[in-house]
């Protein structure tokens, strides 16, 4: 039996499309039910980002409980950077008490990045040790080795950088990803398909599912600031000069074109098992993508 | 070695604000070597606290100067007693360790950190130094080609890099190296990937909980007539 509406959805062979809304800094979640009530039933999944770019928000936790709550189906975003192994243990026993069954293993931007930066960075575990830790909470231990009174179930995942400078260390990692039990991969951003095509070749002798990640840029400032200042995005210059030849205040048209354009072809060459469309802070305009790419 | 950098002159002033007789006491090992608090330096701040005070036409304070040659050895504080008797406070020019070496051999002496104990590292360029050892009490440099991640990597992660490296550098800090990179170039350069490819559990840290005592045992056996 699947542990997960997703991971039905998952197996079931078609175009899977994620979607993530992020929580707001602050206790007024109006905006994040206004983003789930838009995009639960246009998805496959809704994740909720853990506190992304180490700036402090109401938590994952909290916006998968909204989700669920909101009959949409959740996939808790989790990063170690915050958590040691008692914590994370713990909010994963919560999360599968209250119907959180899919998980996003992440190691988690570094600190230094955010808006705390004098906080502790705790990376008790890496992205690899939680995707291992969770599988072992699934029989029912914990890292203890003590026994669990009842045993959680979760379809876990990961995250994978195709599109890296320097992929072959990349390679190695997404390896121990796949052989710690992960399922499915929303990939950083993707922005030419040559990378992915080249990824793809790689990745289709494992039994993963791979989503690719549309991030949906809004003007070339912005894609030029991602590129310098937030871990992991690499925008190529020809998209940036695409979203600068943008005539003025339609930088975030031309950016749901690229991003139309892109899960297209992807989904007509086949090249991948999906889509995972970030939107950041942009969430509304996820619903025109998705009906654009004719998903 | 340790690596430290000496505390800002308002703050030294701040400190031994209430004591007259000060002895600045310096460190000839690590403190001297990365220019934090050995014989020069003790000597540059005398001078530098000397001029401060005359700045302001106060006469608060006397100070006297010494070095050791180690002040994390016990063995050296008792060649200091006589001096430490006739002052008020010892500011001391050590790392983190000569301060409390210090502070357990003079019970009555107040003991002031001169410098903030920064890291154990080595000089990579001149006047640059680079930290290279966390003391995690678990070493893994043979799996990991002799490059440590756990200090060298801003998370300290163990499975490979993040998906924060762009071009061979951090993410939290574009001046310094992914050591993860730098891993794997030097383990495929060995011959060695295949260290990269396995898998590593999460760190025990029971090494780590504070205080970390070590006994030698080959040395106390030799004591109790074992040896």
């Amino acid at each position: 039996m699947a542990k997960s509406l997703f991971e039905e959805k998952l197996n079931s062979g078609k175009f899977i499309v994620t979607a993530e809304v992020g929580p707001q800094k602050g206790v007024d979640c109006s905006e994040m039910i206004h983003h789930i009530k838009l995009l639960k039933d246009k998805v496959d999944a809704l994740n909720v980002t853990d506190h992304q770019s180490s700036v402090m928000r109401f938590p994952s936790l909290g916006g998968c409980l909204l989700v669920k709550e909101l009959g949409g189906e959740p996939i808790l975003q989790v990063t170690c950077r915050d958590r040691n192994r008692l914590a994370l243990e713990a909010d994963l026993l919560l999360a599968y008490s209250r119907g959180i069954c899919n998980v996003l293993c992440l190691t988690g931007d570094s600190v230094d990045v955010g808006d705390h930066k004098e906080a502790k960075p705790v990376f008790d575990l890496d992205s690899v040790q939680l995707l291992r830790m969770i599988r072992t909470l699934e029989s029912g231990k914990d890292m203890g080795g003590n026994d669990l009174k009842g045993a959680p179930q979760f379809c876990i995942g990961a995250s994978v950088h195709p599109a890296a400078d320097r992929i072959e260390p990349q390679l190695v990692k997404f390896e121990k990803k796949v052989a710690a039990g992960a399922q499915f991969f929303q990939t950083q951003g993707i922005y030419e398909l040559d990378s992915l095509r080249r990824f793809m070749q790689y990745a289709s002798q494992f039994d993963v599912k791979i989503l690719a990640g549309i991030i949906v840029m809004a003007s070339a400032r912005m894609a030029q600031y991602m590129n310098e200042n937030v871990p992991g995005v690499i925008v190529p210059q020809s998209v940036i000069d695409e979203l600068a030849s943008a005539e003025k205040g339609k930088g975030l048209q031309k950016g749901i074109e690229i991003a139309v354009r892109t899960i297209k072809a992807i989904k007509e060459q086949n090249l991948c098992h999906g889509v995972h469309i970030m939107a950041v802070g942009r969430e509304s305009v996820v619903p025109e993508i998705i009906e654009a790419a004719g998903l | 070695m340790i690596v430290a950098e000496q505390k800002p002159l308002e703050e030294i002033q701040r400190m031994i604000a209430p004591y007259e007789k000060v002895l600045i006491l310096g460190c000839g090992t690590c403190m001297t070597v990365c220019g934090a608090g050995g014989e020069r330096e003790v000597s540059f701040l005398h001078s530098a606290l000397r001029l401060a005070q005359a700045r302001t036409g106060s006469n608060t304070h006397q100070f006297s100067e010494y070095t050791v040659k180690r002040q994390c050895d016990p063995e050296f504080m008792a060649l200091i007693a006589d001096r430490a008797r006739e002052v008020d406070a010892i500011l001391s020019l050590g790392c983190g360790i000569g301060v409390q070496v210090a502070a357990e051999h003079f019970p009555d002496t107040p003991v002031l950190p001169g410098v903030n104990t920064s890291f154990m590292g080595t000089i990579t360029e001149l006047g640059v130094w680079d930290e290279r050892c966390a003391a995690c009490g678990d070493c893994r440099l043979a799996e990991t080609a002799g490059i440590c991640p756990i200090t060298r990597c801003t998370k300290g992660i163990l499975n490979g890099p993040c998906a924060g490296t762009k071009n061979g550098k951090c993410e939290a800090n574009k001046d310094i190296d992914c050591a993860w990179i730098l891993i794997y170039e030097r383990l495929e350069r060995l011959g060695q990937l295949e260290k990269m490819r396995r898998y590593y559990p999460p760190r025990n840290f029971r090494t780590i909980p504070r205080p970390r005592r070590l006994v030698n045992l080959v040395k106390a056996d030799m004591e109790e007539g074992n040896g």
